[in-house]
């Protein structure tokens, strides 16, 4: 094509010129987004890290929160959120996937149930995070009595990812072939037999990914939290059914505060250590995409 | 009746199981079960904002409630106007529009027509990075970062203000708005690039007026969607845009949004049943009714375009 194009080049000049200001248009609307981040980064890091107390690394230590900021830790915090990551895993991926599953393979298209169930979902996606905050509130703190704990929290973190589990899951199991499907069928296999033996297995990396990736997102959120009642200061060690904070939450709150000595350095190596925590979880989850994916 | 039923229907009835297999019969149900907590979800949210929020108006009159332009429900006498909280969340969600859309659109053009698949295959996932960052940290970094700028740049912002929530909220839109476009940019199919081509276009013409054109719908629906995003992100204005209800156009100034007086009140130990604590519900249903009559209006635009090429 090069060969033939270049002699096909406009010999119009303008136009020329024309084409190379919109690239560069262009490539400054990526460039902004990348700046904003870089931007946003390195700010982070000089006000978490250049700190005489080093900051990040007592945080890292597992202190407990204080009213003094030179000997405040987030160590209930950083356990909280291991917490809600581990119940939201258990919670969300046997929920979504099983969705995936009937959805993917069993459901017909042809029933109404089965087409609101997908705008369902899609819907569920897009409500924003505070409402299922609300929900948490309305339903399981102050409606059955759960109370501001830790499992709360977690169910209503399960319910915000839940939408994005399914639909990654979906699109893991659409990706298995469907002669596979057929092959094993013409076997003898049963359906389950067929989801269970053949199109899982293959679908599982995919699976794996998506559900770390949206965990990762739900990790982040503050907002439902906020409403579900994680308190602000908490200088125990998380349990079940006990009061929580979680990393978030526990940034909120100090940049929410007055003295200074909070927000410069300790939120900023609060958000250190949260992104640490879901860059991780990202380099894991691709890590999983790229070593286990198989395409067709 | 399913693929499998529809693809050997035709052998005759002999190729059924040869017994019942309750096995396979409980499986179908528990999944079935599973997908039914997403439906219980939807029928949840509604009826967890509905029933407080009816309690609500049934003490505050709805108009006067939709059309009062003063938000003072902690005061006496208490005020219940929420246009200020409304005009607040357009505002800074109108300004995170102006960044996040031409951004994103161009974005999405470079990723679909100029970008070859090797750079749009480490371009997409680094852009998606932005919208991989806690909100918390968009908030700490408007605040702490942004709003200092601004000042230092002349702008008569104070500590709090609408704009640079408003503007680190647009960057943080980027993502949806270009994968959003950049898939609809992508179904355009490529007789339509090569006839012009074919005609003598030039490949800003091609862009512009081919492939924008054609993929418009999609290009609205992230529009739409990140619109919807906006209204409902909570964080970043709690943090950055202040706590004032404050009915005005201008951007330097401090304003509350619907979200962030949801936030703001949850986090004092407000009494079940009080107005205040049905305040929380009440504007959760505007917020509610507000972004999801976006999503449905997203969805069938996405849809359309889906259908019109594939």
């Amino acid at each position: 094509m090069s060969a033939v194009a270049t002699r096909l080049r406009t010999h119009d000049r303008g136009a020329r010129i024309r084409g190379a200001l919109f690239v560069g248009l262009l490539l400054l609307s990526i460039a902004i987004g990348f700046l904003a981040l870089g931007t946003l980064l390195i700010d982070v890091l000089s006000k978490g890290l250049n700190w005489t107390g080093a900051t990040v690394d007592r945080v890292l230590l597992l202190e407990s929160p204080s009213a003094d900021p030179a000997i405040a830790g987030a160590r209930p915090a950083i356990l909280a959120t291991i917490y809600l990551g581990i119940l939201v895993l258990l919670f969300a991926v046997p929920i979504g996937v099983g969705t995936a599953i009937y959805l993917e393979e069993y459901a017909s298209k042809d029933r109404w149930y089965n087409r609101l169930l997908e705008v369902n979902i899609q819907n569920l996606a897009a409500v924003p995070s505070i409402v299922y905050g609300i929900l948490g509130l309305a339903f399981l703190v102050r409606g059955i009595g759960l109370g501001r704990v830790l499992l709360s929290g977690a169910l209503i973190l399960t319910l915000l990812v839940l939408p994005t589990v399914i639909i990654a899951s979906r699109e893991a199991i659409r990706a298995v072939p469907d002669s596979i499907r057929q092959a094993a069928y013409a076997l003898g296999a049963t359906r389950w037999q067929v989801v269970s033996r053949q199109v899982l297995p293959n679908a599982v990396p995919g699976m794996a990914t998506g559900s770390i990736l949206a965990l990762s997102r739900g990790l982040g959120e503050t907002a439902p939290l906020l409403l579900v009642g994680a308190l602000t200061y908490v200088s125990f060690d998380p349990t079940l059914l006990g009061d929580f904070t979680a990393l978030p939450i526990q940034i909120y709150q100090w940049i929410a505060r007055p003295q200074e000595e909070f927000r410069i350095p300790l939120a900023a190596a609060g958000i250190i250590v949260l992104l640490m925590i879901l860059l991780t979880l990202n380099a894991f989850a691709i890590w999983i995409r790229n070593r286990y994916q198989r395409t067709w | 009746m399913t693929t499998q039923d529809a693809t050997f229907a035709r052998p005759g009835p002999r190729l059924r199981a040869s017994r019942r297999r309750w096995g396979e019969d409980v499986v179908q149900g528990v999944l079935a079960l599973f997908a039914l907590i997403s439906v219980a979800t939807t029928v949840s949210i509604v009826v967890a904002l509905l029933f407080p929020a009816l309690e609500f108006f049934a003490e505050v009159n709805p108009v006067d409630y939709l059309t009062g332009t003063d938000w003072a429900p902690l005061f006496e006498p208490a005020h219940f106007g929420v246009l200020p909280l409304i005009a607040g969340s357009l505002l800074v969600t109108g300004v995170a529009v102006l960044v996040c859309a031409p951004l994103g659109l161009g974005a999405a053009i470079f990723l679909s027509e100029y970008a070859g698949r090797r750079l749009r295959s480490y371009l997409k996932p680094a852009l998606e990075v932005l919208a991989g960052i806690p909100t918390v940290v968009y908030g700490y970094f408007a605040l702490v970062y942004v709003t200092p700028q601004l000042q230092y740049l002349g702008v008569p912002a104070g500590v709090f203000n609408a704009l640079s929530a408003a503007l680190v909220m647009g960057v943080m839109l980027i993502p949806t708005v270009a994968s959003i476009s950049e898939d609809s940019m992508m179904a355009v199919p490529r007789e339509l690039r090569d006839g012009a081509y074919a005609l003598g276009s030039t490949k800003l013409h091609v862009a512009t007026r081919i492939v924008v054109p054609a993929a418009v719908s999609g290009i609205i629906a992230s529009y739409v969607l990140a619109i919807s995003r906006a209204i409902g992100e909570t964080m970043i204005v709690l943090i950055a845009a202040g706590g004032q209800p404050n009915l005005t156009l201008d951007p330097t100034e401090a304003v509350q949004t619907m979200t962030a007086f949801i936030g703001a009140i949850a986090q004092g130990d407000v009494p079940t049943g009080s107005i205040e604590y049905k305040t929380i519900f009440a504007v959760g249903l505007t917020l509610f009714v507000l972004t999801f009559a976006m999503n449905i209006v997203a969805v069938r635009l996405v849809r359309r375009w889906r259908e019109v090429y594939e």
